[in-house]
Formats: structure tokens, C-alpha cells, sequence
């Protein structure tokens, strides 16, 4: 009993070979879902946050399966601010030249004026454009989130 | 929309609403939390707001609750005071 204790005590929880080849396998096909879900927002129940919070949970899914550096590998750290920033920026991007070219703000159909296909094709082609900057700020603040949470801001170790 | 199947979620959810308050151990309310989440999934997926179900089963059932235990696993036991 008390090697069996000690062996626990010096294993890490997070070595199971069943967890992580599971989690090695699910892995993208929960970021393929989560761009399904993010892509297909506008026909059907889902959209940019949702489909952002998946994709989240995928690097989430890695760190508690492997590491946090494992997590911190597949997405550095810099990469996830430039996403975030890069969603952020999409959004008020999009918002904004709606209203430079002479529509409201999140008017798409004043962007007509750049690619003519009419405002109805605008309107449904702009909540798309606006999904994926949702989408990448909500994955990038999620993911950070935990990192921060997980190893108490050190980023060094932690669940 | 099924007026039984309705109440018999909602009596569920009360039920986990209760014991996640009650419960004196922070990782068991979490995970009740977790189920309280699930439940309340269900309910919305039920009564015909499907967007909501959804959100409600990413966030509340499933990344909330993975931060909860990142946050409880910096806690100690017992307080100080």
C-alpha cells in the first residue's frame, strides 16, 4: 500500500496512455466541429461564440490531457494574442467600414459599394465576416484564460 | 413542448440548484454546478431555443466548469481564519 502511494505520489496524474491517446485523436475533430459550427452560424443554431468556445476547448482539452506546455506548443502564447487582437479587429473592422462607406454602424449592405453582389447577399456574407472575428477573440481570451487560471500566471506548469 | 417532461427537468434543475448551495465541498458543488448546467441544456434544447441549449452546453457545462477547477485546485482546505 505504501509503494503503491508513493508510485502515485512520484507518477503524474496526467500520464495515462488511455486520456492522452483519446485526447490526441479527439483534437481535431473538435476543431473541425468548432469551424463547422462557427462557419455555419447563420443557417443553423450556433455561431461565432459558440464555435469559438469549442475551438477553446480543444487547447483547453490539450493542457489538461498533457501539459501546459504541450498546450503552449500547438498554440504559442504570442500567436494567441495576435488571434485575439486579429477577432477584435475583424469586428470593429467590418463595423466601422460599414459606416465609412455611408451605411450605420454594422450596416452591411453599405459595403455594396466595394464588391458589388447586392444587400441582401451583403447582409448574410457581413454576419459571416463578423462570426469569424467573434470566433477568434472569444478561442484566443478563453485559452488564455485557462493558462492563466491553470498555472496561477506563471505559465510555466499547472493542470 | 411536453408540460411533464418540462416539469420533471425543472424539478431536477431545482434540486441541483439546492444541492450545489448545500454541499460543503467546493469540488462536489462544481460538479453539480456541471450537472446544473447540463440540466438546464436540456430544458432550453426542450422548449425550442435550440442557440441557447447550445451556448448553454459549451460554456456552462463545459468550460466553466474546467475553470472552476482551476481555480479550486489553488485553494486550500480548510481557511485560515
Amino acid at each position: 500500500m505504501r509503494l503503491l502511494q508513493e508510485r502515485t505520489a512520484n507518477q503524474k496524474s496526467s500520464d495515462s496512455p488511455i486520456i492522452q491517446t483519446s485526447v490526441r485523436i479527439m483534437v481535431p475533430f473538435i476543431q473541425l466541429f468548432g469551424l463547422y459550427v462557427i462557419v455555419h452560424g447563420h443557417y443553423s443554431p450556433g455561431g461565432g461564440f459558440q464555435g469559438g468556445v469549442i475551438l477553446g476547448a480543444s487547447f483547453v482539452l490539450l493542457a489538461l490531457a498533457f501539459d501546459l506546455k504541450t498546450s503552449i506548443r500547438y498554440m504559442s502564447e504570442s500567436v494567441n494574442n495576435i488571434l485575439g487582437n486579429a477577432g477584435v479587429l475583424i469586428f470593429t473592422g467590418v463595423a466601422v467600414l460599414c459606416s465609412l462607406f455611408g451605411g450605420l454602424f454594422l450596416d452591411y449592405s453599405a459595403l455594396d459599394v466595394i464588391i458589388p453582389m447586392g444587400p441582401i447577399e451583403w447582409r448574410s456574407f457581413g454576419i459571416f465576416l463578423v462570426e469569424v472575428g467573434v470566433g477568434l477573440a472569444v478561442m484566443s481570451i478563453l485559452v488564455s484564460l485557462f493558462w492563466d487560471l491553470g498555472s496561477a500566471g506563471g505559465m510555466d506548469e499547472g493542470l | 413542448m411536453i408540460w411533464s417532461i418540462d416539469l420533471l427537468i425543472l424539478l431536477l434543475v431545482v434540486f441541483c440548484a439546492v444541492a450545489a448551495i448545500t454541499v460543503k465541498d467546493l469540488l462536489s458543488a462544481t460538479v453539480i454546478f456541471g450537472v446544473y448546467s447540463f440540466l438546464m441544456c436540456l430544458l432550453w434544447a426542450e422548449m425550442g431555443a435550440v442557440d441557447v441549449a447550445f451556448t448553454e452546453a459549451t460554456v456552462g457545462a463545459g468550460i466553466s466548469t474546467v475553470l472552476f477547477i482551476a481555480a479550486i485546485l489553488h485553494t486550500s482546505r480548510r481557511s485560515k481564519d
